[in-house]
């Protein structure tokens, strides 16, 4: 007998469910969830900084750019983040390259150091070189007979950058580091390879896009970065204000204007360091260590 | 060195085989290892292990893991260094020389091939590296590579990357890569142990020719006894730390040393037997079979499934009673269990032979061989 003849006596077929998924109810119910506490946490507050930012018009908004204190904000910013950053790309691949190619005593501290500023509260970051730097500090009065100044001026600011936004690097490169053993390095060392050659042939190619992706997260901290920065700088209009410390010292004058422009920058630069980590994430994920994580 | 012609149609690159600069410049090294002892804290990795390897061999480092034989290559290397003993290179101390002074190439079971690069700058590596002094013209580094691809049977894949090839096409890149700095030893680590079966045994053929036609001395761990009888000019039995045998693949097939390897070489079984009175006993049964020099007492006797014969003279010989059988290809594997203590022996029967469970069967050992032992 042939399928046909027998269908009509079986019944229509019950409908096939997978039993991997909810409901269409359930499924809509939790996506407008995630996407409501989205909206309402993140999209709705960095769409009023910009709405707010351009509240009394663009020649505000560039005003407030251009105005000096502004202007030096936002240079500080870009040289603490030139300085912290690279600094922490040399401390971020010293650490792993140690911890992932060696076996030493100590390692697992290291490891755990590494993790340090990330369970530190940002202010303790920050109070900790006052405590050792500043006048009242340990190395205070050393520091005021040779006339150097670090706390209230910028290599206050470059140190307490420099620990906040430490393991960023670290942290991205130390598992990619590890997974990929060091059978690399004895090829090219067996192959006639120096030391250096080795490292900047074999071993930065290899770990390049964790690289890049833990100096974008550490770009992001170093200009974001408040609390700690906050407690070393002393707060002195034109000369010790990062982008983060004139947006706070403009609302408490309430020049919400200029304020909100100011912060809008730095939301700018949230979303294309977003950006360019999503797209980092999406095409090397294979490579790189915090995809693996989620 | 001559370059040799290839002797058959399916042998490498057809034509005279440019051999001129590979090896030119020097003859196949001699290794020779003396009394080489390893420990890391308090554990030993190798016991004092001595070993001379002549020029232009192929020689298997073959054991369980843990037997030391990836240790040792690695010394040879100079990725590790001995706690004691030495290692010398034409005569030379090698221990001395750093890994890059070696001049060996190594060949690893992962390829190592460097991913950011295509076939063709892998197997450059080695000659870019170089000091300005030695270093080839570029031109000059990118022909010789063209001619290693060749050689391994890869032309026309230099711009692909190492995620573009097939298991066996990338260790043949590896080996071409390890080939391009002129090595005077070559030293693979299981070079075919990630590949499945088929491609392994091509390989090996493939390595057997490039290992005649090229000549280095080569040396290679490896854990599959068939690769390495197949392969190798003489074999290194290794166990724990130790080398148990050395030997051509035959002596090492036919005239095992130890219980270790003749149960690690080939399919064995053993029973426990007893030297008196110049016979050789299985509980109170003489196997008629000659008690060589070893001194009264307990002993094994060792034996391989098929060196065995039938007998019908249950008075000399080991009888048994047929606990399973199967078939195992072309012929039939019974399992007997024999004796008071009931030990299981594995021989194998032509398939043609009628059997039952319980069924007993008496057969003589053709060829065995008689270790003293401590019970």
């Amino acid at each position: 007998m042939t399928d046909a003849a027998i269908a009509p006596l079986l019944g229509p077929a019950p409908k096939a469910t997978n039993v991997t998924t909810e409901s269409f109810g359930v499924r809509v119910g939790l996506i407008v969830l995630a996407i409501g506490f989205l909206f309402l946490f993140l999209l709705l507050p960095l769409a009023s900084v910009f709405v707010e930012a351009f509240r009394s018009g663009l020649g505000a908004y560039f005003d407030a750019l251009t105005e000096p204190d502004a202007i030096a904000a936002i240079k500080l910013t870009l040289l603490v983040a030139a300085i912290a950053v690279p600094a922490n790309i040399v401390f971020g691949l010293t650490a792993s390259w140690a911890i992932a190619k060696f076996e030493f005593k100590g390692k697992s501290i290291l490891n755990t150091l590494i993790d340090l500023p990330f369970s530190v509260s940002p202010v303790i970051s920050g109070l900790i070189y006052v405590l050792l730097f500043g006048a009242m500090g340990y190395l205070g009065p050393y520091l005021q007979s040779e006339n150097i100044q670090i706390i209230f001026a910028l290599p206050g600011i470059v140190l307490a950058t420099i620990f906040v936004t430490f393991p960023f690097v670290a942290r991205e490169l130390v598992p990619l580091m590890q997974e990929q053993g060091t059978v690399d390095e004895e090829a090219a060392l067996s192959l006639g390879a120096s030391g250096w050659q080795t490292f900047f042939r074999v071993t930065l190619p290899n770990i390049r896009w964790a690289l890049l992706y833990g100096v974008v997260l550490c770009n992001a901290r170093a200009m974001g970065d408040f609390g700690a920065v906050s407690v070393v700088s002393g707060h002195i209009r034109g000369k010790t204000n990062t982008m983060p410390l004139h947006v706070e010292i403009l609302y408490n004058e309430y020049n919400f204007a200029a304020a909100f422009a100011v912060a809008s920058l730095l939301a700018l630069l949230a979303l294309v360091t977003l950006a360019i980590k999503v797209g980092l994430e999406w095409r090397y994920s294979d490579q790189i260590a915090a995809a693996r994580r989620h | 060195m001559d370059a040799r012609a290839p002797n058959d149609v399916n042998s490498l690159a057809s034509g005279t085989w440019p051999l001129q600069w590979i090896g030119r410049w020097e003859s196949p090294m001699q290794v020779t290892i003396e009394n080489v002892v390893r420990t890391y804290g308090t554990t030993p990795a190798l016991h004092g292990v001595s070993l001379d390897i002549h020029p232009g061999e192929l020689v298997a480092l073959l054991g369980p893991s843990g037997s030391g034989k990836t240790t040792l290559l690695r010394i040879l290397a100079g990725l590790d260094a001995p706690t004691s003993g030495r290692v010398l290179f034409d005569g030379d101390d090698a221990l001395k020389l750093t890994v890059q002074q070696r001049n060996v190439g190594l060949v690893f079971q992962s390829y190592a091939l460097f991913r950011h690069m295509s076939v063709l700058d892998n197997i450059g590596f080695g000659l870019r590296v170089r000091p300005r002094i030695r270093r080839p013209a570029r031109a000059e580094i990118k022909r010789r590579a063209l001619e290693l691809l060749d050689l391994v049977q890869l032309s026309g894949l230099e711009k692909r990357y190492p995620s573009q090839l097939s298991g066996g096409q990338r260790q043949r890149v590896a080996f071409a890569r390890a080939l391009a700095i002129e090595p005077r030893l070559l030293l693979l680590d299981e070079p075919f142990g990630a590949l499945d079966a088929k491609v392994r045994r091509d390989l090996r053929r493939w390595l057997r020719e490039i290992h005649d036609k090229t000549g280095h001395t080569t040396v290679f761990v490896t854990h599959d006894q068939e690769e390495a009888l197949e392969l190798a000019d003489r074999v290194v039995v290794m166990s724990e730390g130790r080398i148990e045998q050395i030997g051509t693949p035959d002596e090492i097939y036919d005239e095992p040393n130890s219980p270790f390897v003749f149960s690690f070489i080939g399919e064995s079984s053993s029973l426990p037997v007893r030297i008196e009175d110049d016979q050789v006993w299985l509980d109170s049964t003489p196997l008629g079979i000659p008690r060589g020099d070893l001194p009264n007492g307990p002993a094994r006797l060792f034996l391989r499934p098929h060196d065995v014969e039938i007998t019908t003279d249950s008075g000399r010989g080991v009888t048994g009673t047929i606990a399973a059988h199967r078939r195992h290809g072309a012929v039939r594997r019974v399992e007997l269990e024999v004796g008071q203590q009931r030990n299981r022996v594995e021989i194998e029967l032509p398939p043609a032979l009628q059997l039952r469970s319980d069924h007993t069967i008496a057969f003589r050992p053709s060829r065995y061989r008689l270790y003293a032992s401590a019970q």
